[in-house]
């Protein structure tokens, strides 16, 4: 499994798509967090869908994590296409064959494969982390937020958690891009249906059923991103019940596709 | 040990109702160069996707290197393997294509830039594989599949996209393998050249073996031709005559009469031939060659 790992990460070091994707998270991470600050006092609001963060939320022990928080479903995004891409596009490029000639334990290939991409999030993760609290710290003064408690025993407490939670929703949405790139063996058909589901048709249902949102698993990703329902519409969304149904969504999806798999014909 | 690189009882794959290969039974003797042949669609590369545990058997068994080809793991890091042309990475150079593959199986990434040079990549290896001529990209495949140092290397179409000087390498190439104890298992439909390099031949017709052992025997069971070519054309349909009189098959193919029978019967047809008053450009006796041979037994001409 570890040489699948190291040789993976050898792909994924390549120059265009590490500067690619990180120049990715370094601009939305740094415009996620801009935005809290500088749009303070709009009344359109300053984080995602129009909710507002006021100077109080934003001076409190979490409010170093704010921007970070709200980026956690972007960078699932980013995830999703990650691993999706890197999945499917050995079925394109033809190049599986090699991969199990020269490794015949495919879920040695498949775990290996993972941990490579959990490692590109991670880093990901961190940069993004990095970016979005630096940029809270430097516009933090002149939108007149305190900053006092941010980096205190309960500010770095909120830092921890927060990293913690983006990382656990960003592993789900890229279990979902590699489940997708698995099922459809191709990265377009796998990076659309996955943008398609998760940025517009679960918007349209939880738009025509709000209650829905309790059930939908890009929602769940989002929920556990963010600690708990607060970027929800459904009041009451516990992190809890986010990390169970989102767990069951993401397992039950990584099975079935480990399965295919392991006894599918390698026929391209 | 067993003294077979490759053997298969019975093996066979469906794929709904078509039979894509069917009850195949051979052996590849181990350190021989043996060539796999058939027209297209005859199951060559499906036989070598379940030898390589790509596939699964519907019926049949399978040994490499004596183990089963239930169990891959257990012979696959002695076997090299180029199928169904190469494929790798467009966006990776050639030599970090090779470190990929190389750290995959666990073998030293050391080794890459000689095998590059080997196969006569070594001023490219840096190049992005998405700019390899077709060669090219064939010459990385062949490098891939040396990396193992292996006691088995399975090609599918090596030669397909190279130059004669290309193909003229991939031939000594391969002999020096098996001269040095690798056991190979070729296909190729350039069957001039499986015939220099190749001591055994496996051939397939639509999913079945038609023939398996050595390339010679094939050669010699095949009836003897005599080939007679005639001053004036013309002529050429009045040989033919003469040689169906006498009980012969014989065919005008190429500008020439070519007739079935011993060689000892070319007197006599030179005689008939003179008595008739025909002027023979060229006479002679010869055993058809592979592709005669390949053709004639597949029915494919």
């Amino acid at each position: 499994m570890w040489r699948v790992a190291f040789a993976e990460l050898r792909k994924l070091r390549r120059p265009t798509l590490l500067i690619g994707t990180m120049g990715a998270v370094i601009f939305f991470s740094s415009l996620f967090s801009s935005l809290l600050f500088i749009l303070i006092d709009s009344p359109q609001g300053n984080s995602e869908r129009g909710r507002m963060v006021g100077r109080q939320v934003l001076s409190m022990s979490s409010g170093a994590v704010q921007g970070f928080s709200s980026v956690g479903g972007f960078l699932g995004i980013i995830a999703l296409c990650v691993f999706a891409a890197q999945t499917a596009q050995e079925y394109t490029y033809g190049t599986l064959r090699n991969l199990l000639v020269r490794q015949p334990g495919r879920l040695r290939i498949l775990l290996g494969k993972f941990v490579a991409m959990k490692l590109f999030a991670l880093a990901m993760i961190v940069v993004s982390a990095i970016v979005s609290i630096s940029a809270s710290v430097i516009l933090a003064p002149g939108a007149k937020v305190p900053t006092n408690l941010w980096f205190g025993a309960d500010g770095r407490h909120a830092i921890f958690t927060t990293f913690i939670n983006v990382v656990i929703s960003v592993i789900g949405y890229g279990t979902i891009g590699m489940v997708l790139g698995l099922l459809l063996r191709s990265p377009i058909s796998a990076i659309s249906l996955g943008l398609l589901w998760l940025l517009i048709v679960e918007n349209l249902l939880v738009a025509v059923k709000s209650s829905l949102e309790s059930w939908l698993p890009g929602a769940q990703l989002r929920i556990i991103a963010s600690g708990g329902a607060r970027t929800g519409l459904v009041p009451g969304i516990t992190y809890s019940h986010a990390l169970v149904v989102g767990g069951i969504y993401v397992s039950v999806g990584a099975a079935i596709a480990s399965f295919l798999f392991l006894r599918r014909d390698v026929a391209n | 040990m067993s003294n077979t690189a490759i053997s298969v009882s019975d093996l066979s794959k469906k794929y709904g109702e078509r039979n894509a290969l069917s009850h195949a039974t051979f052996e590849v003797p181990l350190g021989t160069v043996c060539g796999f042949v058939g027209p297209n669609g005859s199951g060559k590369t499906t036989t070598m996707r379940m030898l390589l545990g790509l596939i699964s058997p519907t019926g049949g068994t399978g040994e490499i290197l004596g183990h089963s080809i239930k169990h891959p793991e257990k012979y696959l890091p002695r076997v090299g393997a180029m199928i169904e042309g190469p494929a790798f990475y467009p966006a990776l150079s050639g030599s970090e294509n090779l470190n990929y593959l190389a750290t995959l199986g666990g073998f030293s990434t050391d080794k890459v830039q000689g095998l590059l040079e080997q196969v006569g990549l070594g001023e490219r290896a840096k190049s992005k594989y998405k700019t390899y001529s077709l060669g090219m990209k064939q010459r990385l495949g062949i490098a891939a599949a040396l990396l193992p140092n292996p006691q088995l290397l399975m090609l599918d179409e090596p030669t397909n996209g190279l130059d004669p000087e290309g193909i003229q390498e991939v031939r000594d190439l391969l002999r020096t393998l098996a001269n040095n104890g690798t056991s190979v298992f070729v296909s190729s439909h350039l069957l001039s050249e499986l015939e220099i390099i190749s001591d055994y031949l496996v051939m397939l017709r639509k999913g079945e073996v038609v023939f398996t052992g050595k390339i010679q025997d094939l050669l010699h069971a095949q009836q003897p031709l005599i080939i007679a070519k005639s001053e004036n054309e013309n002529d050429l349909t009045k040989i033919v005559e003469i040689a169906r009189s006498a009980g012969h098959h014989a065919v005008i193919r190429d500008g020439a009469a070519h007739i079935e029978g011993p060689k000892d019967w070319a007197v006599t047809l030179n005689k008939a031939a003179f008595d008739a008053g025909i002027t023979l450009s060229q006479l002679s006796p010869q055993l058809p060659n592979l592709e005669e041979t390949f053709f004639e037994m597949t029915g494919d001409k």
